[in-house]
């Protein structure tokens, strides 16, 4: 293994580079920018393999993508927050036009006001474009996650967004394994999917359809979506004979007989694995795989652990309703029998995720009764 | 060119599409399958001729078209292009299609950003003056006095059309050209021209829209002409954004713009005093574009 002391934003672009794209074309913003410039740094030195395109826009990043991956190459892209928001007709249509494109989110505040601190709420507003979201909580899940991201939507056809936290993995230097080009490109292969615009071959892409048209579309475009599990668990066991690492789509750290679980994903789920020996009685879910939303696995580890309570650390906020992810975990528990008590912590913004502050938070309960929705600010 | 020797085989566009009779966008993919084809690869932006090219999987152009959404074709245009050429189709020319939305105002950024790239396809903008596929809505290519329908009547387009051929020489790109329908040998020429250069490459197409400009569909030609004759829509070209040189001169005198007005219901609201101040706009932009035409002339 070759250790490198790196960021998660030098470990995402690492991976591109060891992947082996066609091209990049990208946009900087605070804090994705490392990503970008390492890439940038890769072609200046001969080593990216693809183009490296400076475009405009985060709108234009994306469209450009898009109209390369119609060729059939395989390209990549970066963004965070307002970048990300920018990009959002042109997520619906990578994803509609089933191009396998993949892009990292780096998580940060939407203003105003402006903000750096890592809210979720970017990539979460992306939610029902039709791409798949993974969430990583180190620098080293970053590294692997965008290599199976490759495959992944090459695999299914579906666009892929690897999140991670600004600065809290972004910025953070940590040792990763980096594997040699040579074996990660072996490991991945060539891209396998299909040109859809090929030199003289006539066909009229993404016009005018029916709402009829339109619907068996995105059936089979939900149907694909859902067999991304099980592609993610057959690529990770082979990432594990060849690597010797691989990941869950939602992981469970549960002592025996603790009834009670915080789940989170990102950086703060390492946190809370962190501090879980100090926690009593008391339980960590990471959830990685966002969309599609691993709800059976979910009810199975309620089930299993037979879980009175999860405590969910959202760093985002739908006004109006809530922490997303707490949302997501009631729906999907919804109608099992005796289901737990889903509390939301809401920390938008983006806040620090402290060990006080998880204490708090699992003596919180029983005694103050059962509040559904607590605010960082208040604890 | 004769009429007879006119070889409709050339063409990828078929009958069967979607446009209206009178139809200026559609004859100009016509003329530019005849000038860029076969193998050419086209990316249509929302437009009309989202429309026109029809449902899939039935198609009116015999290539392969990639629909795109409307600020992003310039950006698309360049992701195609280098895809194509990474995966070595080398000798596929891609062409953009857009309005004059497309191009003129939502498009404006990507197409900037591509110009200044110098981006190695060929831009089309398809001019009908108006958002003509939403139902006539004003855009910054919508002539000063025309009507449209957020500009209604007794209200009209108030503001200059937006130059977007002096933008495009800004860019100092390898090409610009004006063309319209009525002058097809011209654009032809134009665009065997732009095949041969490499890097980004601009057409400006007045395409007159019968349903639009309120005009007879067997006006189209004869309007397009009196576009050109009255000096409203002067065909050109622009090498490297310096060298500016006519293709075409206005025979004897030039037509009064009121000729060319006066056959659009779109103008009707308009007085002869309005028009007047038109015509004077008309000559004064006639006179900057000979003074440029006569600097280039004297660099060379």
């Amino acid at each position: 293994m070759t250790f490198e002391l790196i960021s998660g934003s030098q470990a995402a672009a690492m991976a591109v580079q060891r992947v082996g794209v066609d091209m990049v074309a990208a946009y900087p913003i605070t804090p994705q920018t490392a990503i970008v410039e390492t890439l940038a740094n890769f072609e200046a030195r001969g080593m990216l393999g693809g183009e490296f395109v400076s475009v405009e826009s985060e709108y234009a990043a994306l469209s450009y993508c898009n109209g390369a991956a119609a060729a059939g190459a395989r390209v990549f892209t970066a963004t965070s927050s307002h970048g990300l928001a920018y990009m959002h007709e042109m997520t619906h249509w990578c994803s509609g036009a089933r191009f396998p494109i993949v892009m990292v989110n780096v998580n940060r505040t939407l203003g105003p006001p402006w903000c750096l601190d890592p809210d979720q709420g970017d990539s979460l507003s992306q939610r029902d474009t039709g791409w798949m979201q993974i969430y990583c909580s180190n620098a080293q899940e970053a590294f692997d996650t965008v290599v199976q991201a490759f495959m992944l939507s090459e695999e299914l056809l579906l666009p892929s967004l690897i999140v991670f936290d600004g600065f809290y993995i972004s910025h953070t230097y940590e040792p990763v394994d980096v594997p040699e080009k040579e074996l990660v490109q072996q490991f991945v292969g060539s891209p396998g999917f299909q040109a859809q615009v090929k030199p003289n071959f006539t066909a009229n892409l993404h016009g005018l359809s029916t709402g009829e048209t339109q619907m068996g579309l995105v059936k089979s475009r939900q149907e694909d979506m859902l067999r991304a599990p099980a592609v993610f668990e057959k690529i990770n066991e082979r990432y594990f004979e060849t690597f010797g690492r691989s990941y869950e789509t939602i992981k469970a750290s549960i002592p025996s007989g603790a009834k009670t679980a915080i789940l989170a994903a990102g950086s703060t789920a390492e946190t809370v694995e962190w501090f879980l020996p100090e926690l009593k009685d008391t339980g960590l879910i990471q959830l990685r795989m966002f969309r599609p939303f691993p709800a059976g696995l979910l009810a199975g580890i309620v089930r299993e652990h037979e879980l009175e309570r999860i405590v969910v650390i959202d760093r985002n906020c739908s006004p109006g309703i809530g922490g997303i992810f707490a949302q997501e975990v009631k729906a999907a528990l919804y109608g099992i029998s005796r289901p737990p008590v889903v509390q939301d912590l809401i920390m938008a913004g983006g806040v620090d995720v402290t060990r006080e502050l998880l204490e708090k938070i699992v003596q919180a309960y029983p005694e103050e009764g059962l509040v559904d929705q607590k605010w960082g600010v208040e604890l | 060119m004769k009429i007879e020797e006119y070889n409709r085989e050339s063409e990828i566009l078929n009958s069967g599409h979607n446009a209206c009779p009178g139809c200026g966008a559609a004859l100009t993919v016509r003329y530019l399958s005849r000038a860029l084809g076969p193998n050419l690869a086209m990316v249509i932006t929302a437009s009309c001729w989202s429309i026109i090219v029809g449902v899939p999987p039935l198609t009116a152009l015999k290539c392969p078209v990639l629909h795109c959404p409307f600020p992003s074709a310039g950006s698309v245009g360049g992701g195609l292009r280098r895809g194509l050429t990474a995966k070595g189709h080398h000798d596929t020319t891609v062409v953009v299609l857009a309005g004059d939305g497309g191009t003129f105002d939502i498009g404006l950024q990507a197409l900037s950003g591509a110009a200044q790239r110098n981006e190695d396809y060929i831009f089309i903008c398809y001019d009908n003056e108006a958002y003509m596929n939403t139902g006539m809505q004003t855009s910054s290519a919508t002539p000063f006095g025309a009507r449209t329908n957020t500009a209604p009547y007794p209200l009209f387009k108030q503001g200059q059309k937006k130059d977007i051929m002096q933008i495009m020489a800004a860019h100092s790109i390898p090409y610009a050209a004006t063309a319209t329908v009525a002058f097809p040998e011209d654009m032809e020429h134009k665009l065997r021209k732009a095949k041969e250069i490499s890097g980004f490459r601009f057409m400006h197409v007045l395409s007159p829209c019968p349903p639009g400009w309120g005009t007879e569909s067997a006006d189209t030609i004869n309007l397009s002409r009196l576009a050109v004759n009255s000096n409203s829509f002067p065909l050109y070209e622009i090498i490297d954004g310096v060298n500016w040189r006519m293709t075409y001169f206005p025979e004897k005198k030039r037509t009064p713009l009121k000729e060319y007005l006066d056959r659009q219901r779109r103008f009707r609201q308009v007085d002869d005093s309005i028009i007047d101040s038109l015509q004077e706009e008309v000559d004064h932009d006639w006179q900057k574009l000979m003074e440029r035409v006569k600097h280039s002339l004297e660099e060379k």
